[in-house]
């Protein structure tokens, strides 16, 4: 018992309801600022004591499992959790000087803050019902920010967004109700051990498929036609926590599920899992190439990192499950960076298209090397933080054999690296180009932007020192019975 | 009993995924809305319907009905009248702004 796993729910769960009263925008920028930063705190605290403690769980209202609800922080969770909050006070701190007094009075911060606690909700639920509910927790936020402003192109687009969202939870509930009538009960520690006992025949392997569905329609693995849309038409910032959290939780679920669940027949679902990432990479990278607006070329490098971590799970070798720990970390920090880079970008020229930009390094040098180092850090150059996670997925795929995975892999590297340093390029170098003239560009942008870009470089060059914090995560993937164990023994 | 709900609960599917697939947005809202209704008779049909007294202490009985599948749907129904409430305003404001509710003119971009 330790009542420190639901604080980083609590924070961000009062501060909204606080924002909600507040219609003073210097206030609500207040609050939320500082909410951000205890946040930060509270996740880096349970990290701390993941680490010396190992797993912490809370039973709420003291019903042992598997009776009660039950909120686990394993090293996995809780990184994520601290990853997720780290990105959030970034994207926080830049929207306090883009988003527009609009939304800010029509309860953007309020609506963040709630987005916050679906995520980290999704992250440190232990209870399969539990993680439905903090999916619509983060849906209905994510429905409500991707619409704010009323744009009529955003109008349009969330049509869509809610209505495959909405499908998706419905084969989420349906999906439960199969797994309840199979195994009796919703705790994830015990629908493994029960899978475990009855073994993963036809039956459950239809659920986990189905399962796989759901969760890769919020992620992104192979079902993301829904994606360049939705993610395209609200405000850059509200796409960087898009691209950074809400697909990565759909991941961490296939992750989670795959590795403790479902893990008893390998046979049925990696070939699954490793089908729908390589089709993802492949897609993914040529979308990144073939468009030339700015908002596409980032949204499909989402497609393609989704695509590399799925790969990696499906490989499920120890050096591979390490792997997919440190470039989800990696990816929430780097979506989320190039995303506020490309809404800085895109303001400074006035327009999307990169064949209209030119010549800006002049007017912005560091956006510009801020641009091309995140490019590099994604497309996986040492010394930045893709690289180690993209080398031990890599690792994981040929100790398993998967060289055609493998192959993908690598030949996705390079489309992808080749569609950010084009952008560059055409953004950055060459004669400006006299189009529209260009929009003032608030300031202070540059320190929300250069921090997560510093987190980037320390996840690649202290590589060594996080490694200690993701090989345990790595650990318990690996031997589901750790999870077991901690969350079902008292 | 579960038969019988069997058959509704496929009825109610096939309904609604026939309403989500036309072409105007109402029929569209309807039909996630009847889909979800679906999926929460599901929800308490794969559970066992109703066998024996409520789970109370003191009752004595023979059987319990087990609660947890009531409480799961109790919320899940909580959430979808949310989000159904809340795609009724959605596809209300999305038609004055753009004049239609077909399904087939909002698709694409600005650009293409």
């Amino acid at each position: 018992m330790n009542n420190a796993v639901v604080l980083p729910l609590l924070i961000p769960l009062l501060a909204g309801v606080v924002l909600v009263f507040f219609s003073n925008v210097r206030a609500q920028r207040t609050i939320s600022a500082l909410a951000a930063l205890l946040n930060v705190a509270a996740c880096a605290y349970l990290v701390q004591q993941v680490r010396t403690d190992g797993i912490q769980t809370l039973y709420m209202g003291g019903w042992l499992p598997p009776f009660g609800i039950v909120f686990v922080a394993d090293m996995l969770g809780a990184l994520l959790a601290l990853t997720s909050a780290v990105v959030m006070g970034a994207c926080l701190f830049y929207a306090f000087r883009t988003i527009g007094e609009g939304r800010e009075r029509h309860h953007f911060y309020a609506l963040a803050q709630f987005l916050t606690v679906g995520v980290i909700g999704s992250f440190l639920t232990g209870d399969i019902f539990n993680l439905f509910v903090c999916f619509e927790v983060m849906l209905i936020s994510s429905y409500a920010l991707i619409v704010l402003g009323g744009e009529k192109r955003q109008l349009r687009e969330s049509i869509k967004y809610i209505l495959i969202n909405i499908v998706s939870s419905i084969l989420f509930v349906a999906s439960m109700a199969y797994l309840y009538a199979a195994l009796g009960t919703l705790n994830m520690a015990q629908l493994a051990v029960r899978v475990a006992e009855t073994g993963q025949g036809g039956g459950l392997n239809v659920v986990a498929a189905l399962l796989l569905v759901v969760f890769s329609l919020k992620a992104g693995l192979f079902l993301f036609f829904w994606l360049p849309g939705s993610y395209g038409a609200p405000p850059s910032v509200v796409a960087a926590m898009f691209g950074g959290l809400l697909t990565k939780v759909g991941v961490y679920a296939i992750v989670r599920t795959f590795t403790l669940i479902f893990a008893y027949d390998p046979g049925f679902t990696q070939p699954l899992i490793e089908w729908m990432s390589i089709g993802a990479m492949t897609l993914g990278a040529l979308g990144a190439v073939a468009y030339r607006d700015v908002p596409r070329i980032l949204i499909y490098n989402i497609v393609v990192a989704v695509g590399l971590i799925g790969f990696g799970l499906s490989a499920a070798t120890e050096a591979a499950l390490d792997g997919v720990v440190f470039y989800l970390l990696h990816d929430m920090v780097a979506k989320a960076l190039v995303f506020l880079l490309g809404g800085w970008l895109m303001t400074l020229a006035g327009t999307d298209r990169s064949g209209r930009m030119g010549g800006l390094i002049e007017k912005a040098p560091a956006l510009g090397w801020m641009f091309f180092a995140t490019g590099m850090a994604i497309a996986g150059v040492p010394p930045l933080s893709g690289f180690v996670g993209k080398l031990l997925i890599v690792q994981g795929g040929l100790e398993g054999g998967r060289y055609i995975g493998v192959a993908v892999a690598l030949a996705t590297s390079l489309l992808v690296l080749l569609s950010l340093t084009r952008l560059f390029m055409s953004a950055f170098w060459g004669e400006p180009k006299s189009g529209e003239p260009a929009s003032v560009v608030p300031s202070g942008l540059l320190a929300p932007c250069a921090s997560l870009l510093a987190i980037v470089a320390l996840l690649g060059v202290g590589a060594e020192w996080v490694n200690a914090y993701v090989s345990l995560a790595g650990e318990v993937l690996a031997r589901p019975e750790l999870y077991i164990e901690a969350v079902l023994k008292e | 009993m579960e038969f019988i709900m069997s058959i509704l609960i496929g009825a109610l599917f096939s309904v609604g995924t026939y309403l989500i697939l036309s072409r105007s947005l109402l029929r569209i809202v309807l039909g996630t809305a009847i889909l979800s209704h679906g999926v929460h008779l599901l929800l308490m049909t794969m559970a066992g319907l109703k066998r024996g007294a409520a789970p109370l202490l003191g009752e004595e009985a023979g059987a319990y009905t087990d609660p947890l599948p009531q409480a799961l749907i109790l919320t899940s129904i909580v959430i979808s009248f949310g989000v159904t409430a809340f795609f009724f305003v959605l596809a209300y404001r999305a038609y004055q702004e753009l004049r239609t509710d077909d399904m087939e003119l909002l698709r694409g971009d600005d650009d293409e």
